[in-house]
């Protein structure tokens, strides 16, 4: 993927000499890499498109009175009862599959980054404490990880349908609950190995408060593989809420995310009607790649021991 | 150390309790088993009769010590559909996830590490990238979408694997297992890759991460300067290092993938323990649901256990004592 | 070119004759079968399911017996008539034997009258087919009198859900010991050979059955519940034969010349109920404001008959169902049992509806929730969206709600909904069993209105069916249920939106007689005649 966008003749940006600061420094270095900036592209665009995606779709996909199931399953290219062209098909119900992705995408990333992120908030602070803490601290949440982990996602999402009924924010609640509990792991672990190193030491014997330990030298060095984890759990959580989708549990039928169409297709694979699903799936794939693309690039620039 | 071990142990008997009361609660607010098992054509006393033959007239805290009574003496209770010992009922499925499992990691290993191993050794290579770019698809790919096109190739269109179930067992040990038969591997092929898929890319990017840094870290660079053959670098130096992550991950990722093979098991209709706890919570069968969750729960906290010790062997700056 | 490939097609051919010749005569006597529902237990009074009957009735018998078309046919009884008000006396059929040898009397037929209510932990007891029972008399060995406690015309038709044991091997057995295969021991057409709950089941012929013996002396059932998988399974050639098949996939599986559907109108009617109990506003409706309603508008019924007009149930059945439903605006096809002959499905007419709705002072319609299940009956979550969109086009603006059963029907039986969609089996194919469940006002006493979940209430209906229910003569009793599911229509009790049809596939090599009442059964399945 990243070999045909090499070619691309990227323009001469003139940096004229100005104070270093550690975000133009970063800046600079995550632009050492065009894949990464082309990933980033690419995901500014999905953005823009999802934010924007009212004022250029042909069709509201989730008012009812604008669906019609007499222009449902309709090939890419046909033109509708409604007057326009269904550029990617229609789904079950009539609806317009290129309108019902840019909508889904919205979904999709709200679920998504908001999971991730609130996973990882909570996570990775939960994860620093018990490692830089120790002792009880460290047990409680330990012992708390070890029933988050053993949860099953489809039972905590039951249960949250029960409580609350359907909705986006449910699914990303219930996302949260079942994911925090790997960033505190993760993160655990290597602050497990990192707080017994010179430079924690160092700071400790300088009667640095515990915060400022924990969130400038601890957390630092262990965000690699805390990046590598949250820009996969993104990724986990969009197909994640696929998943829950597909076992009935996710966003409500008529508001559907890239992964509920997916799941909706995916029963209409064996009869040859590839659009419904495949597409929705294309975008799923570009929207976390370029995700990914972004995050490795962050990952090594973010990274305090790849420093030259 | 014992004292450790068994302080240990208090916790996790603290945990599985704890399991066992939300999952009561949870069940009980998500609906009424009765509703759900309860013939169409019954009349109320016949609804009745259900539920006190299944004990849930009675208020819930009395469900639950009941229950925990009966726990006490290694009695988890009896299924409401099967009319079963809940144990028994997951104990007879347990090899075949346990196959499953066991048989994505080994996968995952034998194709992430290598993988991973490469991309980080030689990070700018074309070849690296393409390795990176594709574990991009194993994870954001649904497990279930992946399930049913594996099928479609493999048993549909190709005919070489049998597209669903389970091959012939052979029994050892009172259990059944598959994986020693030829038939039984042809059979947990597809299921084992499909439960791998999201492994091999983890383990390719955790490998990759942890060489990356380990190759600029002072001892690697002394060891080098020591004249050491690059390839002893790279397999004692840089490989006993990159472990460390790998193990807690994949550890980890054993518990996951043995808790939540639950939609590829109902994809390929496998018969093991994740394909009977969806049938399960379907039915809100809660003496199963509750036995399930709690074995769960045992393994989750000795795998856990065992990744601390694995630490404490790899990386002796980690101490079990301290805590 | 032209020349290779005809060449090649015939050498093709040629190949796979010689492999469909050597694989014939191995194939024909064993028969693989692949059915969508979880079969739960194989002791035969533990569990009413349907899927469970199913497979009681591959092993056991019953005294009477369902046909193809669910009309009522003999069993282990020949014959069967009442011999005073409240006695029915069963003529036994001679000379049947238990797979273990034990010859069938009427003994046998007591024990198993006694053993139904006495099953322990039965999540669903076959009590309720057995309780009308007061006493069993066993007048001579094939000779058996039911007294009942009051007069019960629908005794033949509840003691086809009661299979038969043995005294002998049957004293004391329990659940686990069908299950492990110690006593699973009937009269049926097929033996136990194994079993492994939630996977699958091992039969083998039984040589000695007195009825027509079925063609296999081998059958796998296998459970394979996802519904893609099933069909791949039949695709890929791992099975033979698959039950609910996905509409989804019937347009292409119809066209492949690899592959035979049967289908088969059922007796399964899939419903709108509606709230009919709270007179102060519904729960889940309110004004385009988004306020609470002062009144319910279901409680209108030009506002009922308006929602049930504006549903185009012709698309429905062709977009959504794939031609797999026949459009209903009543329980039953029109020629079953108690019936009304005449009575189509209404026909849509959204204009007629928006005026309707402005006549009963909703001109600019409300807003309402429309729940239902999205596992449970065949596109259950599709349906509720395509009504969606018709309610939404007369001015209702309709919210669609659909989530698992699990969680679904626990709020449905509390009255927390205002319209959902379900679906009813009538399992005895005649009008009082719906009537008697949906519609008749709740009341625990005489077992009325069990899943009367939008708790309709009307005392004339509730009077002709009590009067139906103890009537003897069949031509009164089916005078009285027309008349009770006449008033119910009229006054759009529920608004019936179609009837499914039931699809199997299989090998193009087998024929099935299928059946209305869902059961997926070996003895069904033969090899189709040589053309």
């Amino acid at each position: 993927m990243s070999a045909t966008t090499a070619p691309v003749p990227t323009p001469v940006v003139v940096q004229p000499p100005k104070v270093e600061t550690p975000f133009r420094r970063m800046a600079s270095e995550f632009c050492e890499s065009k894949t990464a900036v082309v990933g980033l592209v690419i995901f500014a665009i999905i953005v823009l498109i999802a934010v924007f995606a009212p004022l250029i779709t042909p069709q509201n996909p989730y008012d009812l009175a604008q669906l019609d199931i007499m222009d449902g399953r309709m090939e890419p290219g046909t033109v509708g009862g409604a007057g326009f062209t269904y550029w990617l098909g229609t789904d079950d119900q009539g609806r317009d599959m290129l309108s019902g992705i840019m909508y889904g995408l919205r979904i999709s990333l709200l679920v998504g980054a908001g999971s991730a992120i609130i996973a990882c908030a909570f996570g990775a602070s939960l994860g620093l404490l018990a490692a830089y803490a120790g002792k009880r601290t460290d047990t409680v949440i330990m012992r708390l990880v070890d029933l988050q982990l053993s949860f099953p996602s489809i039972l905590a999402a039951l249960m949250i349908l029960a409580f609350l009924g359907k909705g986006v924010f449910n699914v990303v609640l219930a996302l949260v609950i079942v994911e925090w509990a790997y960033y505190a792991r993760t993160v655990r672990g290597t602050a497990l190995v990192e707080r017994r190193r010179e430079y924690i030491e160092a700071a400790q014997c300088l009667a640095l408060p515990t915060h400022r330990v924990i969130f400038r030298h601890l957390l630092p060095n262990c965000l690699p593989p805390l990046i590598v984890v949250g820009t996969m759990q993104i990724a986990r959580a969009i197909a994640l809420e696929a998943t829950l989708s597909f076992l009935g549990l996710g966003v409500p039928i008529t508001e559907p995310s890239l992964g509920l169409l997916i799941s909706n297709g995916y029963e209409y694979m064996l009869s040859g009607k590839y659009w419904i699903s495949f597409y929705p799936g294309i975008a799923l794939l570009v929207t976390i790649v370029s995700i990914n693309l972004v995050g490795d690039q962050l990952r090594d620039v973010l990274n305090p021991r790849l420093k030259k | 150390m014992s004292v450790y071990l068994l302080r240990r142990l208090f916790q996790s008997l603290l945990v599985m309790l704890a399991m066992s009361v939300i999952v009561f609660v949870g069940v009980y607010a998500i609906g009424d088993p009765v509703e759900i098992l309860i013939s169409p054509d019954a009349d109320q006393i016949e609804r009745e009769r259900a539920i006190k033959a299944l004990g849930l007239d009675l208020p819930l805290w009395m469900q639950y010590l009941s229950f925990l009574g009966n726990a006490l003496r290694g009695d988890l209770g009896r299924s409401f559909v099967f009319n079963e010992p809940a144990l028994q009922l997951i104990l007879q499925r347990m090899p075949a996830t346990l196959e499953l499992a066991f048989g994505a990691m080994f996968i995952a290993l034998l194709i992430g590490l290598p993988l991973g191993l490469y991309a980080g050794l030689k990070p700018n290579s074309m070849g690296a990238k393409v390795v990176m770019t594709g574990s991009i698809l194993g994870f954001s790919l649904p497990t279930f979408w992946v399930g049913l096109m594996l099928i479609m190739v493999f048993a549909v269109q190709l005919g070489w694997l049998p597209s669903t179930g389970r091959g012939t067992t052979v029994d050892v040990f009172g259990l059944r297992w598959s994986f020693l038969t030829w038939d039984g591997l042809r059979h947990l092929a597809m299921p084992a890759l499909n439960l791998a898929l999201f492994k091999i890319s983890l383990v390719i990017r955790l490998t990759r991460a942890g060489v990356r840094e380990t190759m600029l870290m002072d001892y690697v660079k002394f060891a080098r300067a020591k004249g050491l053959s690059p390839a002893r670098v790279t397999y004692v130096h840089v490989f006993k290092n990159i472990l460390i992550p790998v193990v807690t991950v994949v550890g980890l990722e054993l518990g996951s993938t043995i808790a939540f093979s639950v939609v590829t098991e109902s994809v390929f209709a496998w018969p093991g323990m994740g394909k009977l706890i969806i049938d399960s919570i379907n039915v809100l069968d809660r003496p199963v649901i509750v036995a399930y969750l709690m074995i769960i729960v045992l393994m989750f906290i000795t795998i856990n256990l065992l990744v601390d010790l694995a630490y404490s062997a790899l990386d002796p700056r980690v101490r079990l004592e301290n805590k | 070119m032209l020349q290779i490939s005809t060449m090649r097609a015939a050498a093709m051919a040629a190949v796979s004759a010689l492999a469909l010749a050597t694989a014939v005569p191995a194939a024909a006597q064993s028969l693989t079968m692949a059915v969508g529902a979880q079969v739960t237990s194989l002791d035969p009074h533990y569990h009413a399911l349907s899927p469970n009957y199913a497979v009681a009735t591959m092993i056991f018998d019953a005294l009477t017996q369902f046909d193809s078309e669910a009309r009522l046919e003999p069993g282990l009884a020949e014959s069967w008539k009442p011999v005073g008000e409240t006695v029915w006396e069963f003529k036994l059929r001679a000379g049947v034997k238990f797979h273990n040898g034990n010859p069938f009397t009427a003994e046998d037929v007591a024990f198993t009258i006694a053993r139904v209510p006495a099953v322990l932990n039965s999540p669903s007891s076959y009590a309720i087919y057995t309780r009308a029972i007061e006493r069993v008399e066993v007048v001579d060995p094939l000779t058996v009198r039911f007294h009942t406690r009051a007069p019960y015309p629908l005794l033949p038709t509840d003691l086809a859900q009661v299979a038969i044991l043995d005294r002998e091997t049957h004293e004391g057995a329990t659940t686990d010991d069908f299950n492990s295969g110690k006593v699973a021991i009937g009269t049926g057409p097929f033996r136990y050979a194994s079993f492994r709950s939630g996977d699958r089941l091992e039969l083998t012929r039984n040589d000695a059955y007195w009825g027509d013996k079925p063609h296999w002396q081998q059958v796998h059932y296998r459970i394979l519940p996802n519904d893609a998988t099933r069909t791949a399974a039949l695709l890929a050639g791992d099975v033979d034969f698959i039950d609910q098949v996905p509409t989804s996939d019937l347009t292409n599986l119809r066209r492949s010349d690899r592959v035979r559907i049967a289908e088969k109108d059922g007796l399964r009617i899939i419903f709108l109920a509606l709230d009919h109990q709270h007179p102060q506003g519904s729960p889940l409706i309110t004004g385009n404001d988004g306020k609470p309603l002062a009144r319910n508008p279901l409680h209108d019924l030009r506002v009922r008959r308006a929602l049930s007009i504006a549903i185009d149930r012709p698309a429905i059945a062709t977009r959504v169902m794939e031609g797999t439903a026949q459009p209903s605006g009543q329980f039953l096809p029109p020629s079953a049992f108690g019936a009304i002959p005449d009575l189509g499905a209404p026909r849509t007419d959204a204009e007629a509806a928006k005026k309707l709705l402005a006549e009963a002072g909703y001109p600019e319609g409300f807003r309402i929730t429309l729940n239902g299940p999205n596992d449970r009956y065949m596109n259950d979550a599709r349906i509720i969206q395509a009504v969606g969109q018709m309610w939404t086009r007369i001015g209702v603006r309709t919210n669609v709600d659909a989530q698992p059963w699990t969680t679904f029907i626990g709020r449905a039986g509390k009255q927390e909904l205002s319209a959902f969609l379900v679906g009813w089996g009538i399992s005895s194919g005649e009008a009082s069993n719906p009537l008697r469940s949906l519609i008749a006002s709740y009341d625990r006493d005489k077992g009325f209105g069990t899943s009367n979940r939008g708790r309709y209430s009307n005392p004339a209906i509730d009077a002709k069916l009590e009067l139906a229910l103890r009537e003897l003569d069949d031509a009164k009793r089916e005078a009285l249920l027309r008349e009770a599911t006449k008033t119910a229509m009229d006054d759009i009790a529920i608004i019936p939106i179609h009837i499914q049809k039931n699809v199997w596939a299989m090998r193009p090599t087998l024929v099935h007689d299928s059946r209305a009442d869902e059961l997926t059964r070996a003895q069904d399945v033969r090899p189709a005649p040589a053309r």
